[in-house]
């Protein structure tokens, strides 16, 4: 005869289903980001990474703020057609030389005007937040626009936890600097490392968001793994990539393509299809994948979350 | 050799024009349009270097591809970037420099195609060979067009720069070179 034992586990020891919940996703991800970086020199380009059971790795994510029902911009297109100078200047460069770059291990030291400064490893960077899918849509000042689901959390609240000062009115984001995985960083193509920088209530916007993961995946290096900006409203260059610091500032930043170019790429790069740009007008966008252009809507269709940051503002001066 | 240069056209009909194939169309055939125009302006430098005379009649078929591929570059941006909005186009010439000179070395080719056949040769004489001049200021144009759309990474622009200076270097009056005549 079988003998149960008692049940021994007091019901107080029992995770709460929704920390429980989160935990487990914050596993899967970390799970996802060490698998991709054992995979991921194997991978084809074009094909989703998944489980060993062929399952999407972040799934049944709640819908996140603002998020819009698509259509999706093919995996492919997505992650073939990239800006990443770092890892290549050509739209196809960057998932080319994607396999030099090594994203594991991987910290973000947080700095400047906040009461708690710090380096953390990316898994203690992400660990409290729960994640939700993020269908926006991502236009960039080239013209050509997509949609993607991203993974991923609001940055105002990872950066809460650095406890801003009052004297923090900027924040400041670099991407890695590393010549070796990053193989571009050995030419003299930008100021390196990139730079992008939002002022503190644009940081703080709930729309504003951090991803590490895209189409139910982790990242493709070439999207900007493991951690990147995502700023719906704003051209695709704020939207840094491979995120190593952010640090608060009282003073706004130098930005990248502002500091290069200054009178094409301003410091807001709102999405703006009455201001025309110097190379491109921006009335009009080309979705990936598509042969005919449509109307680009003013901070990119998000004008009902956004505007009211820039009031009184002149949006033609502060492009 | 007709058929070689028939080649990158063809290829538009079965390579895999990506992600976004507006751009893709649009940056082939310009680059193919300025490769061989550098090519039409290496037939006179290569007849001299080898003193073989049957170069120049390659050199035609070299300018009229090059237009070919000029007008199917034109087209694209016409018809499927702009839409066909005039008032977009003219915005375009007026406002953006890289356009404005690539349209310039477009109108300077057109008169060059024109006056290609023999007939037209023959007509214009020694007016022929003046105009035709107009092929250097044209391909100077071709190259600062693609020097002035790139926004960051120079190398490819400035070694099309470098290939038309030394092209023209070539034609330098210097004594070396005319001896071999």
């Amino acid at each position: 005869m079988l003998i149960n034992k008692p049940n021994d586990i007091r019901p107080s020891e029992i995770t709460d289903k929704t920390v429980y919940k989160q935990r487990r996703r914050f596993l899967q991800g970390a799970g996802a980001l060490l698998g991709v970086t054992a995979t991921g020199g194997l991978m084809a380009l074009g094909t989703p990474p998944r489980d060993l059971q062929g399952n999407k790795i972040f799934k049944d994510l709640p819908r996140g703020i603002a998020s819009i029902d698509g259509p999706l911009t093919d995996y492919e297109d997505a992650t073939t057609y990239n800006n990443f100078y770092e890892l290549g200047v050509g739209k196809s460069g960057p998932a080319e030389n994607a396999a030099l770059f090594k994203t594991d291990p991987w910290s973000v030291t947080v700095a400047g005007e906040c009461e708690k400064p710090g380096t953390l490893t990316l898994e203690d960077f992400l660990k409290p937040h729960a994640l939700e899918e993020r269908i926006y849509r991502l236009r960039c000042v080239e013209t050509w626009s997509m949609v993607i689901p991203w993974v991923g959390f609001s940055l105002g609240d990872a950066l809460k936890r650095f406890q801003p000062t009052r004297d923090a009115k900027f924040v400041i984001f670099e991407t890695l600097f590393d010549p070796d995985r990053l193989v571009m960083q050995n030419f003299d193509l930008l100021d390196w490392p990139y730079q992008e920088g939002l002022r503190i209530d644009e940081a703080m916007h709930p729309l504003t968001t951090l991803a590490i993961g895209m189409y139910g995946e982790v990242l493709p290096k070439q999207n900007g793994a493991p951690l990147r900006l995502v700023v719906p409203w704003k051209y695709g260059f704020k939207s840094i990539k491979s995120i190593v610091s952010i640090k608060f500032s009282k003073a706004r930043p130098k930005t990248t393509w502002s500091d290069l170019q200054p009178e094409e790429y301003g410091f807001y790069a709102n999405v703006n299809p009455d201001v025309s740009h110097p190379r491109w007008s921006q009335k009009r966008e080309r979705p990936l994948g598509e042969w005919f252009k449509k109307d680009t809507l003013l901070f990119n269709g998000y004008a009902e979350q956004v505007a009211g940051l820039y009031k009184g503002m002149d949006l033609k001066k502060h492009y | 050799m007709f058929v070689l240069l028939l080649m990158p056209a063809l290829a538009l009909l079965v390579m895999d024009l990506g992600a976004n194939p507006v751009e893709t169309i649009t940056h082939h055939t310009g680059d193919w349009a300025l490769r061989i125009l550098l090519l039409t302006l290496a037939i006179t430098p290569l007849r001299k270097l080898t003193g073989w005379r049957e170069w120049v009649r390659l050199r035609r078929m070299f300018g009229l591809y090059s237009f070919f591929y000029v007008l199917l570059h034109l087209l694209t941006y016409l018809v499927l970037d702009r839409e066909l909005r005039i008032g977009g186009v003219w915005e375009d010439i007026i406002e953006r420099p890289y356009i404005t000179i690539g349209f310039t070395a477009f109108l300077m080719l057109i008169p060059l195609a024109v006056t290609s056949t023999d007939g037209m040769v023959r007509r214009l004489g020694r007016n022929w060979a003046r105009l035709h001049m107009l092929v250097y200021p044209a391909t100077l144009c071709a190259v600062l067009h693609f020097l002035w759309l790139v926004k960051a990474d120079l190398r490819e622009p400035l070694a099309y720069m470098g290939l038309f200076a030394l092209l023209m270097l070539l034609r330098a009056p210097i004594p070396l070179w005319r001896k071999s005549r």
